[in-house]
């Protein structure tokens, strides 16, 4: 396992090392300057000014030259300072959103898994019934419809018409007056929309997926030979099937990371949430370079690591992966 | 004649799937709309009528009015041409270059495979959105844009399929034959590869038409996509959440139009993937 895990930390070296040159290409071969948002817009500035601000950011140097400091920053952790009023660390910035939406993340994924899991194993077992039906016409909506529509749908049904849910935030203004129990209804309530949003269009995924593979396992031999042996039906659904259905589950979930993340994006700001999603948002609408240039950095690096521990927990479950990476 | 019954073949299932023959005349009924939104639209779709903003559905404006006293109907037509667009020259742009570098890494193998296959590995990467607001942050923000980035940074999928396919065509005894001919590589590539691994990329390019019609709706939505006047589904939207708790027209109809064309899309696709599929015929 360990020599497992150390081979797959080091296949992440060049994925890492192309994610910071992708990075660094987007930001400085698209068309403007970081400089362009304290120049242009201030009709004052001198040529000297512009040319300070330039040798002050690196931008006089030549490309590769920048690309080689930034990189020396980034292994030391120093993402820079954000171009905005507050002018603070970019880690710090990050760092105190980040958990806000990792913690988002997770609760919609254990959403996902808790319900999309037995949704698939039903249509599954019951395949071509009513229910199978019902939830193949619910795959195809889920599939198809946008997000933020959803959220919007939700908003007005149960924040505005029944006055069940906020809409907006993940506390309410009176937050520090309440009880230590009112505290914790009071972020519940906020959380239940923006997670169920984010975990609705990774459930029709999973449950469409978790059903395909459940009746491929179905169909093989050592099903038969458990039904064979006299097993009573949920005995060989649970434990024999749904076991060998479940593994390649764990890959999807890790695969899933980048758009659950990318997801981050648009819920967070639809009910403004401070996390990293909204951050991301507000400084590409301010052009906030080093901000957007950690932030990108920092999202691939979580989707590395997603898989990482997808397959970690591959090799955890799944004796052949384990066996095979201590022979190689 | 085998060409012949293999197309038979392929209506007849593709007929025989309810899913996606719902899906289908969906599609073409959009087409129709976009062709002719200017007969089909009741109003000028920028027209403001200061007197009648916020108007609920009614008899004369079915669909509502919206914050500017605008026909939320005609609006939505004129939006269909918007998404078509959208949908079709990104997917356009992204077939491109998906073929074009999906050959090269599959037909030439080597060191020029793993080059392009790591650097799809490293754009898969970045979470879903990330990059194209990181571009479009930089650019001022229009219809043009939008089609390029989604095209510049979707490619990938359409990349790795047709590197599977080609990788499984080109061992087969016709390519053998015309490399013993003495055709070129480009030739081999155009005349011989690429036609035989065309359905899964016309299938692919089918649902990628919903996936950037769910992408650019996303990005006006936020406000970064097609700007207003310009009425885009995913821009009308946008005027919904600012009006949330007065005006639920305004957030119910334009996206359930989103809905049932990205719907559309997918069951044509998908039903077109099943009768493609020859494992699947009986």
């Amino acid at each position: 396992m360990l020599q497992y895990l150390s081979k797959r930390l080091l296949q992440m070296i060049p994925l890492l090392l192309g994610i910071t040159i992708i990075t660094f290409a987007v930001i400085r071969l698209a068309p403007g300057e970081p400089t362009d948002l304290q120049t242009q817009l201030n009709p004052k500035v001198t040529v000297e000014a512009w040319e300070r601000l330039r040798a002050y950011y690196g931008l006089d140097k030549p490309l590769y030259r920048q690309y080689l400091d930034w990189l020396w920053r980034l292994l030391r952790l120093d993402f820079g300072r954000s171009f905005s009023q507050d002018n603070r660390k970019v880690i710090d910035k990050i760092a105190e959103r980040l958990p806000i939406t990792i913690g988002l993340n997770v609760l919609s994924m254990l959403l996902i898994i808790s319900i999309a899991i037995p949704i698939g194993v039903l249509s599954a077992t019951h395949q071509y019934s009513f229910f199978d039906k019902f939830t193949t016409v619910f795959v195809f909506i889920g599939f198809a419809i946008p997000t933020f529509w959803l959220a919007l749908l939700l908003m007005i049904l149960f924040g505005v018409n029944l006055g069940w849910l906020p809409i907006s935030g993940l506390k309410s203004l009176d937050y520090e007056s309440l009880s230590f129990l009112g505290m914790m209804t009071d972020r519940a309530k906020h959380l239940i929309l923006p997670v169920f949003v984010a975990a609705f269009g990774g459930l029709a995924g999973f449950s469409r997926y978790t059903r395909s593979n459940m009746l491929e396992v179905i169909r093989q031999d050592y099903i038969m030979t458990a039904k064979a042996k006299g097993l009573s039906e949920n005995r060989v659904v649970y434990k024999h099937a749904l076991r060998n259905a479940l593994l390649p589950v764990i890959t999807i979930l890790g695969l899933s990371v980048p758009s659950l993340i990318g997801g981050s994006v648009i819920f967070e700001t639809i009910f403004a949430i401070p996390g990293m999603g909204q951050l991301f948002f507000h400084s590409v609408m301010s052009r906030d370079y080093p901000v957007i240039m950690g932030i990108l950095v920092l999202g691939a690096v979580l989707t590395l690591l997603g898989n990482l521990l997808a397959d970690i927990c591959y090799g955890v479950v799944d004796p052949r992966i384990r066996l095979e990476g201590r022979k190689g | 004649m085998i060409k012949q019954r293999e197309k038979s073949i392929f209506w007849s299932r593709l007929s025989r799937n309810k899913l996606a023959l719902i899906g289908g005349v969906i599609v073409i009924i959009l087409f129709l709309i976009a062709l002719f939104a200017p007969w089909l639209s009741p109003y000028d779709s920028g027209k403001i009528d200061v007197t009648r903003i916020l108007e609920p559905p009614s008899r004369e404006h079915p669909l509502g009015t919206d914050e500017l006293g605008r026909d939320v109907l005609s609006r939505m037509i004129w939006g269909s041409r918007i998404s078509l667009a959208v949908g079709f020259v990104a997917v356009g742009i992204l077939s491109i270059i998906g073929v074009l570098l999906g050959s090269l890494a599959g037909y030439y193998g080597g060191w020029i495979d793993s080059v392009i296959m790591r650097f799809v590995d490293i754009m898969l990467c970045f979470p879903t959105y990330f990059l194209i607001l990181a571009v479009i942050a930089f650019v001022s923000p229009s219809i043009w844009a939008i089609m390029i980035v989604i095209g510049v940074f979707g490619w990938m999928g359409v990349a790795r399929l047709i590197r599977a396919e080609i990788l499984s065509l080109k061992e087969r005894e016709f390519i053998l034959a015309a490399r013993s001919q003495g055709a070129r590589d480009l030739r081999i590539i155009f005349r011989h590869i690429l036609p035989n691994a065309l359905s899964p990329v016309l299938v692919s390019a089918i649902l990628g038409v919903a996936a950037a019609i769910l992408t650019e709706s996303a990005l006006s939505f936020l406000g970064i996509g097609v700007q207003p006047p310009t009425p885009s589904w995913g821009n009308m939207l946008t005027a919904g959440k600012d009006n949330i708790d007065i005006a639920w027209w305004l957030s119910l109809y334009p996206g359930l139009a989103i809905l049932i064309t990205v719907l559309g899309y997918n069951l044509l696709g998908e039903g077109i993937r099943d009768a493609l599929d020859p494992r699947l015929r009986d």
